[in-house]
């Protein structure tokens, strides 16, 4: 016999959560428990007073599910907001990367030039090495990050995805 | 100045604000400042230990309570093994929608995560079966929590509340001072009340149905006895039929000729059939569970949907929907009933409806057959009804065959006075189940229906009933099988009954004189009517071993992943092998 699969759809989703101990462990729970997939996660506080965090998780389901995966995130006691950055229209995703790169010579050279082209700036130098930051979507820095291993990437630190909808209004 | 007092007196001290009478629980290391609280304010009763045998017995009693009061069920236990033992009972509890409170002792703060004696991390162990859970560091928080607890576990779509308190938080000092007014949680505000156009479109669709069925849960139950008698109200009014689930019989009373039976894998035929022939369906509180939907591509074909559910995500999880509707069922029942009235609609013709109905109850699908020598399991039930039913009683059971059978056969007129294990299906349920609900309902006549396999789960309570004088009875439905497994080995298995045949059973009669208890054992048909009556006219706690026929299986029956159109009826419409993907399905 076989097991079944649904056709999927990428969705970010913003959600503002009460800044207390084992928030992320419960919503990571929820998802391994509840057999969703996250592809990214990232959570910080945002609040003057460190009550608030956001988190931003970008996942992949069929459209049922992803209704389930709000409302279930929805019904978590220390959630306030989900909101369905994807589902709600035009918004901005953001990713930062740390990228180690040593070589010298050409290499170097040719690191330093794409580093330009991706605007990525020199946040560390040592006579055979660089640290780049470069920011941008996954997709840009993916791409970056594959040219890097032509010129001597050496390792990767990313934050995943931050999120926010355009416009004036909050999601 | 307001006083300083210790974590564990807060805790007491919080309870009786709360209005906690009664807690369930079992000592140890983490909470001996706890007890010593309890052992202090005795004197004044304020609150009531119940010392069970077992932690898991705790947290079933605590439900039993619960379910049949209306009120919180509240649990008191110790770290580590303590809070592991009622791990079971807290993920009941969330399956079926229990308000319980369980307070777990910790080791101190700063022992937390060294591994020390008798440590669990219990937050984290019961952070996906319980609604919250909260772990308490600091006194001065200890109050707050508390009363935040009893109202999450008890608003919304009700459920267990863990507060894990450290041993040192409990003897530190902080003051305490009781919540003013209502509790206004920050994030947590669940939805009571649906918008009016919903409502009124919910109403305009019943009124032009041909074919409507009210698919009724226990968050009928749930909403209070208020919303059970809104439920016959709209029910008379509209002449719909009215089937339940297992978790919500007793809200229309059996009695009436709208009810249809229950709903699902072991349902009636009349109540699978509506289903499938409805051409709209209202749910009111309940979820569209596994064993009641069977397959689920043909479930309700014709069927437009009406979902009426406290909890959004239980809205649109298995079956879409067309009409979803996020409120306390209580209050949309109210909301229905009233715009319903208002708009003069009359009591639609239901005629037609009603005759194909009548068609499918002269099946008489829960008739079985009986040959004079043995106990038929169902016939049984029927006389313990018979011989019950004018004491109202609240009946608990275990899981299985027997619990099916209960469901059936004994006819429910009442909101709370059925207490089951539904969603996790926990053997062991119903003995502590039975001893919580006797201690909500001291005059009650509480019953266990019990199988000689699952009362075997938490038998260590005869103890605990005899110690409190509580009168439960225990009736066991023995046949030397785990029935249920049985019955699948023999519909899906070709009979090969690996490890399902109950061995080396104890003798219960002698078993419940040992605890201080009457035993009596029933063996054939012409001691039945007398057994019960024996079992009734005593006033202590009785455990009944009724020797039922062995190989009896529970009809009717939906096998897994079939339709509701597929009912098994009787016994010689059984295969005994399936498919692969049907043997995958629970």
């Amino acid at each position: 016999m076989h097991i079944a699969e649904e056709t999927k759809e990428r969705h970010t989703l913003a959600v503002i959560v009460d800044n207390e101990p084992g928030i992320l462990a419960r919503i990571a729970g929820l998802f391994t428990a509840r057999g969703y997939n996250i592809e990214s996660l990232t959570v910080t506080d945002i609040s003057e007073d460190d009550a608030i965090s956001r988190i931003t998780i970008v996942t992949s389901a069929a459209p049922r599910v992803m209704e389930q995966i709000i409302a279930q995130l929805d019904r978590l006691v220390p959630v306030h907001k989900v909101s369905d950055l994807t589902a709600l229209g035009p918004h901005v995703e953001r990713e930062l990367a740390l990228v180690k790169v040593a070589g010298i010579g050409d290499h170097r050279i040719e690191a330093m030039r794409l580093a330009e082209v991706y605007r990525a700036s020199v946040v560390d130098a040592t006579i055979g090495s660089f640290v780049f930051e470069v920011t941008g979507s996954t997709e840009k820095i993916d791409t970056f990050v594959a040219l890097m291993r032509e010129v001597g990437l050496v390792e990767v630190a990313r934050t995943g995805i931050v999120a926010i909808s355009r416009g004036k209004d909050a999601a | 100045m307001t006083r300083e007092l210790s974590g564990a007196d807060i805790l007491v001290e919080a309870l009786v604000d709360l209005g906690v009478e009664i807690v369930f629980g079992y000592p140890g290391g983490a909470v001996l400042p706890i007890y010593d609280a309890l052992f202090k304010q005795n004197g004044q009763k304020r609150i009531r230990h119940i010392l069970v045998r077992h932690e898991q017995a705790a947290t079933h009693a605590a439900e039993g309570y619960a379910r049949s009061t209306g009120k919180p069920g509240v649990v008191l236990v110790t770290s580590g093994p303590g809070a592991t033992n009622a791990v079971t009972g807290i993920a009941d509890a969330l399956m079926d929608s229990i308000p319980m409170v369980v307070i777990t002792g910790q080791v101190p703060t700063t022992l937390i995560g060294t591994d020390a004696f008798q440590e669990a991390d219990t937050v984290g162990i019961t952070r996906h079966c319980t609604k919250h859970n909260y772990l308490v560091k600091d006194p001065a928080r200890l109050g707050d929590t508390i009363h935040e607890a009893f109202h999450i576990a008890t608003s919304g779509r009700p459920g267990p509340v863990v507060i894990d308190i450290p041993k040192d938080v409990q003897v530190a000092t902080a003051t305490y001072r009781k919540p003013a007014g209502a509790i206004q949680h920050k994030s947590y505000r669940p939805q009571v009340k649906a918008e009016t156009t919903l409502i009124e479109a919910a109403v305009d669709m019943l009124a032009a149905a041909e074919r409507p069925v009210f698919y009724t849960g226990g968050g009928v139950i749930n909403a209070g006895p208020g919303a059970s008698q809104l439920l016959r109200e709209l029910a008379r009014i509209t002449g719909a039929p009215v089937t339940s689930t297992l978790m919500g019989l007793g809200a229309l009373p059996a009695s009436s000729d709208q009810w249809l039976g229950m709903l699902g894998m072991h349902g009636t035929f009349e109540a699978n059939m509506a289903m499938n022939k409805a051409d709209l369906i209202i749910a009111l509180g309940a979820r569209f569970d596994d064993r009641v939907t069977g397959r689920l591509d043909a479930f309700a074909p014709h069927a437009r949907k009406i979902h009426i559910d406290i909890d959004r995500s239980s809205i649109n999880k298995t079956v879409a929907v067309d009409l979803p509707i996020v409120a306390d069922v209580g209050r949309a029942l109210e909301d229905m009933v009233r715009i319903w009235k208002a708009r003069q609609h009359p009591k639609p013709d239901l005629g037609e409806w009603w005759r194909r109905i009548e068609g499918w109850r002269a099946r008489k699908c829960l008739d079985f057959p009986e040959n004079g020598k043995e106990i038929m399991p169902q016939r049984a039930i029927r006389a313990l009804w018979q011989a019950t039913k004018d004491k109202a009683p609240i009946i608990t059971t275990e899981v299985g065959q027997h619990q099916m059978w209960a469901a059936q056969h004994f006819a429910f007129d009442a909101p709370n006075k059925w207490l089951t294990s539904g969603g996790l299906g926990t053997m062991g349920y119903g003995l502590p189940a039975a001893i919580g609900a006797q201690m909500g309902n001291p005059n009650a006549l509480v019953i266990d229906i019990a199988g000689e396999a699952s009362i075997q789960m938490n038998i260590q309570e005869l103890a605990t009933a005899t110690q409190y004088r509580l009168p439960v009875k225990v009736f066991i439905l023995n046949n030397e099988y785990m029935g249920m497994v049985r019955q699948w080995q023999e519909l899906t298995y070709e009979s090969r009954y690996a490890e399902s045949y109950s061995d080396s059973l104890p003798d219960f009669v002698k078993l419940a004189e040992a605890y201080g208890w009457k035993g009596i054992r029933i063996e054939g048909p012409d001691q039945l009517d007398a057994g019960i009556a024996e079992m009734l006219a005593h006033e202590g706690p009785v455990m009944v071993d009724c020797m039922v026929a062995k190989l009896a299986n529970c009809f009717p029956m939906i096998p897994s992943g079939a339709a509701h159109t597929d009912m098994i009826l009787q016994a010689n419409e059984v295969s005994g092998t399936m498919d692969d993907e049907a043997k995958a399905l629970v």
